[in-house]
């Protein structure tokens, strides 16, 4: 089982003022990636259909903040947020971190995650599939594409993210 | 010793490329629309990516098999005709469909396409599958996963035509092309629309203790302790109290994967022309992780090597694997 992510009630004393903090630090960041998706992965937009303009919640549960996504290519919103501030969403993904990164890369099944328990959705159940089913159409890796945009600084927090994760990082080969 | 052709699944074109990529022999998909079963939010293919997809995989040799497997429902066929028509004009190697009508149609019209009878015309007996073999002229037929190995290879004496089995994912043992269990409760069909537990009607609610119940329409069909592993919301595979069994069981079946990467061998030697891969609506992670791991079975049973199966549990419905009938009808 996953462990829980409710909002401000695990909050420890100072810990919603980082959370607010890395949110601030990590903004620009965020919209530039997102951005950049966007322009080059056109088409993840057309199996979304009508949940372009769904919310959804990305909940790494282990980290201090939850990501809000719109995937509107008309107002795309993607942005860091603490838990006790999030909004109303219809849709909630919540998972390791890097599990989470590894499902938008297909390093990862998403059934098979969500069979183990390591995945959990709640809200809108469609939105969700229709999120999964675009992102894995995509080719290539959305981590790295987006860690070689800042360049080897950038390449250099993705190795380092994946170090810290070692459990989640082992490649899944089946064959 | 027959063909043993793999036959891999595809949700979408990277899905697709994917399977050719892993060693397909074959790769089959659908069209965004009920024409199939599998008309899931997000997945399948428009006809430009279905002919993008065809040149990707004629290039490497792989053949692609178009699913028009659901019912028409009276006053509507024109969709699957349709669908069949683009099908033809865009080059895919076969067509598996379930309906009389629609295999009619394709047989009239393109009768230099392959038909394949889909899993969901539960065809089972040697009568029911000469039939469409001698009508529509059916090369191959998909069995229903509720036979033996030796009721297979006695099947496969007495009709015309070539068999191919399920060997790895869903095991779905209801009489295919005949389920209603989802209409019953959303009122949206698996046969005629190409849902089964469509999407907009699934719900997961996590309660305080970290149990997690499925709910179909509003009806909670299953509930999973906080370290139980999970399944699909089907409610097929749902488990519910009855005045017999008060504390809830697994009525009809349960969450569980059709492995029988042991039953190769013995598969082959009975006569199975094609050896089918279950999950068009799984990710390219599981297509590439089954379809290697089946790639490198076949090809050492080929080559009279014992076969070195991969572990596949970790993509298993629940974690748990069955051969099932094919080992014998005594599973549960």
């Amino acid at each position: 089982m996953i462990p829980t992510s409710e909002p401000t009630a695990r909050l420890r004393p100072g810990e919603g003022a980082i959370a607010r903090l890395a949110c601030l630090v990590l903004q620009p960041v965020l919209t530039r990636v997102v951005r950049r998706v966007a322009a080059r992965h056109p088409s993840l937009f057309a199996r979304l259909g009508p949940h372009q303009a769904t919310d959804f919640l990305i909940d790494p549960v282990e980290l201090p903040f939850a990501l809000h996504l719109r995937p509107d290519p008309q107002a795309l919103v993607f942005r860091a947020v603490p838990r006790d501030t999030a909004p109303q969403v219809g849709a909630t993904i919540r998972g390791r971190f890097l599990l989470l990164l590894e499902l938008i890369d297909a390093e990862q099944d998403g059934d098979a995650a969500f069979f183990s328990r390591d995945l959990e959705i709640s809200g809108d159940t469609e939105a969700v599939v229709r999120l999964r089913n675009a992102l894995d159409d995509m080719d290539g890796s959305l981590a790295e594409e987006a860690s070689a945009m800042f360049g080897t600084p950038g390449r250099a927090v993705l190795a380092r993210l994946r170090r810290a994760y070692p459990d989640a990082t082992k490649p899944r080969e089946y064959a | 010793m027959s063909l043993a052709e793999l036959i891999c699944p595809a949700g979408t074109p990277a899905a697709l490329r994917t399977a050719v990529d892993a060693g397909a022999d074959a790769v089959y998909c659908g069209f965004q629309d009920a024409t199939n079963a599998r008309n899931f939010p997000g997945l399948n293919f428009t006809p430009d990516e279905l002919a993008e997809a065809v040149t990707y995989a004629h290039a490497r040799g792989t053949k692609v098999l178009l699913a028009l497997n659901t019912y028409p429902p009276a006053g509507k066929v024109d969709l699957w005709r349709h669908a069949a028509d683009t099908g033809a004009r865009l080059g895919v190697d076969a067509f598996i469909v379930a309906d009389m009508g629609v295999a009619d149609y394709i047989a009239r019209m393109y009768p230099g396409i392959r038909l394949h009878l889909s899993v969901q015309a539960a065809a089972s007996s040697p009568e029911a599958i000469r039939y469409y073999c001698e009508n529509f002229g059916v090369k191959r037929v998909v069995l229903p996963r509720i036979l033996t190995i030796p009721e297979i290879r006695q099947i496969r004496r007495e009709i015309p035509c070539e068999i191919e089995t399920f060997i790895f994912g869903n095991h779905g043992l209801m009489v295919e092309g005949r389920c209603s269990l989802t209409n019953y409760l959303t009122g949206q069909s698996t046969n005629m629309d190409g849902v089964c537990s469509p999407a907009s009607d699934v719900e997961y609610v996590r309660d305080a203790d970290g149990s997690m119940s499925s709910q179909l329409a509003g009806f909670t069909i299953d509930r999973f302790g906080p370290e139980e592993k999970a399944g699909y919301p089907t409610i097929c595979k749902g488990r519910y109290a009855a005045p017999h069994r008060p504390e809830g069981y697994y009525a009809f079946e349960e969450p569980i994967s059709l492995n029988l990467s042991r039953l190769l061998p013995e598969l082959i030697e009975a006569g199975v022309h094609a050896f089918k891969i279950e999950g068009r609506q799984r990710s390219k992670s599981y297509v590439r992780g089954v379809v290697r791991a089946f790639r490198a079975a076949v090809d050492d049973i080929k080559a009279g090597r014992e076969a070195n199966i991969a572990d596949l549990i970790a993509l298993t419905e629940g974690q748990k694997q069955t051969q099932g009938a094919f080992e014998t009808k005594k599973w549960r």
